[in-house]
């Protein structure tokens, strides 16, 4: 499903973090919609035209427009090059597009809006963006992939970006092994999960595979041991039958049966078979006095 | 500069990669060793350095300079150093009227939540290409310690997010410079510090995260450090990505070690 992500259309959020972050992924999606022959808008918020480009080549770049808002956003050169209304700006216009032709609008990115300005614009925006192709009666369609650090904003615009996007994409993996969890939610069918295991070649294309070798997954919820902790141990886990009788028949210490009542009773004329012998020292202090006298009992 | 340190990150003062930035963190410990590291390998790597000092005063730094083998007042007066130093500046600031153009400190002044332009025309006008000198040929440095402090002056952490954000577009991607800033992780304690740490993680192309031993003090391990190497320029540059080392502090140098290898314990 991660390759035909472009093909389902509409608002596809790329969620990334610190250690999985989401801008490769983000350049083989742009690879496979130019690919298509489409155009490609990108708003460049964080990162400069040069770094973005990298590694693209020049057919593709030729299909790349840069709309480059990182090296002067909130017009502190005040040169009169910025944008006019700077980024959310540059996305309204994007809004006003009269481009017949199939276009794919890419976003990095939307953490960058949704730290600049309130979400509810954020999200009007998007949500005129995702229409107005709808809208302009000639059935072209416009994708937006929209690339959002997860660890920046909190459940609320997190959730409301959820809910206004058709394909919602988490980053995440294994050591080594890059891998999405694709959220899509059809109109009108529940939605779907899917995880992919994919890397990305030095082209930016995009090499889907296998889940990780069997041995690097973690999977807690095996509860059969590999080994048996029965064998060689230096004590019996079971009785025998003769050690079971034994065990059956033996009388505790301290438990009064009938016979231990009248081995005590025939032993109470006789003499104890064990004397105390106790000599005083100097300095004992034996009082004849008997302590419990003052207690009313 | 930590000689085992260059070798960990693979760089020499000769090969240092150009438009970076490197995020120093640190939880639960000191990282300022990491600062003091990178103030000297600039320095000896002939750039152009500008240091914006926010927390201890140039005497502090030269003296741990000159231990570690470089001068800052000699590498101030030839020009190769600009050092703005806080804590002497931020007097000036509240004992003098408010002059144009605007202070580099000028936020502390201000009541509602300020921005921090001036501060980033400071670092650009020391930072602009000069007029011929040999130390001009090198990419030049910006060095910050440390931009916690910047939000407990009253400063928002989206206004040190724009900040950094500008100083990026100037250093790194204009003069092809580098950038070294170092953040606190207080934890989960703070948020707009959580949202400054996440916000130049995802910035960072190198981070560098001192944390102090999960099991408390010890007089023979003094933390541990994990590197992170993020947006490499090749994708599937995937293997080897991060790196964790345990290190001690020695009177003019770091040794490091792998996990549980401490030479005291061997």
């Amino acid at each position: 499903m991660l390759e035909s992500l472009l093909a389902l259309g509409g608002l596809v959020l790329l969620r990334d973090s610190v250690e999985w972050e989401g801008r490769n992924l983000l350049k083989a999606l742009i690879k496979k919609s130019t690919l298509r022959g489409e155009q490609v808008h990108v708003l460049g918020c964080e990162v400069s035209e040069e770094e973005f480009r990298e590694g693209f080549n020049s057919d593709i770049n030729n299909r790349v427009v840069y709309h480059d808002l990182f090296r002067d956003p909130l017009n502190w050169s005040n040169t009169g090059e910025a944008f006019p209304g700077g980024p959310l700006g540059a996305l309204r216009a994007m809004c006003r597009m009269t481009d017949p032709r199939p276009i794919t609008i890419a976003l990095d990115s939307l953490s960058w809006l949704l730290l600049h300005f309130p979400c509810s614009t954020v999200c009007q925006t998007l949500h005129t963006l995702h229409h107005q192709g709808s809208c302009c009666g000639d059935g072209s369609s416009v994708n937006v992939l929209g690339l959002l650090h997860e660890e920046l904003h909190g459940p609320g615009p997190l959730g409301a970006l959820s809910n206004l996007a058709q394909i919602e994409v988490t980053l995440g993996g294994t050591v080594g092994k890059a891998s999405a969890h694709i959220l899509y939610r059809k109109p009108r069918h529940r939605p779907t999960h899917q995880t992919q295991w994919f890397s990305i070649l030095p082209d930016f294309s995009l090499d889907l595979q296998e889940g990780p070798p069997l041995k690097s997954q973690p999977h807690p919820d095996s509860h059969t041991l590999p080994v048996d902790p029965t064998t060689h141990l230096t004590f019996n886990l079971r009785l025998s039958k003769k050690e079971r009788e034994t065990r059956d028949s033996l009388t505790l210490p301290f438990q009064f049966s009938s016979e231990k009542q009248q081995a005590l009773l025939r032993s109470e004329p006789m003499q104890a078979s064990s004397h105390i012998l106790y000599e005083p020292d100097v300095y004992d202090d034996l009082d004849p006095e008997d302590p419990d006298d003052d207690l009313d009992v | 500069m930590f000689p085992e340190l260059n070798n960990l990150l693979n760089t020499t003062p000769d090969t240092e990669e150009q438009g970076k930035l490197t995020l120093l963190c640190d939880a639960k410990t000191d990282g300022s060793f990491l600062v003091h590291h990178f103030l000297s390998f600039y320095l000896k790597a002939n750039c152009k350095v500008c240091f914006v000092a926010l927390v201890q005063s140039f005497s502090h730094y030269n003296i741990v300079g000159q231990k570690l083998g470089v001068s800052l007042t000699a590498a101030r007066e030839r020009g190769q150093l600009t050092f703005l130093e806080a804590l002497k500046s931020s007097v000036d600031i509240f004992f003098q009227t408010p002059v144009e153009p605007p202070q580099p400190l000028q936020f502390l002044r201000e009541a509602s939540a300020a921005d921090l332009r001036p501060l980033y025309a400071f670092v650009r006008e020391a930072l602009k290409p000069g007029d011929g000198g040999e130390v001009t040929r090198k990419p030049p440095v910006l060095l910050v310690d440390d931009l916690s402090v910047l939000l407990s002056l009253g400063v928002g952490a989206v206004a040190v997010l724009d900040f950094i954000h500008y100083c990026r577009a100037t250093v790194c991607a204009e003069l092809k410079g580098s950038m070294v800033a170092l953040v606190h992780d207080s934890g989960d304690e703070d948020e707009e510090n959580d949202l400054l740490l996440s916000g130049l993680s995802h910035q960072s192309h190198l981070i560098l995260r001192a944390e102090g031993l999960a099991t408390g003090f010890c007089k023979d391990v003094h933390g541990q450090l994990r590197i992170l190497w993020r947006r490499p320029s090749q994708p599937t540059a995937l293997r080897d990505r991060s790196l964790t080392y345990q290190y001690k502090i020695q009177d003019k140098t770091v040794s490091f070690f792998a996990k549980g290898l401490s030479p005291a314990v061997l």
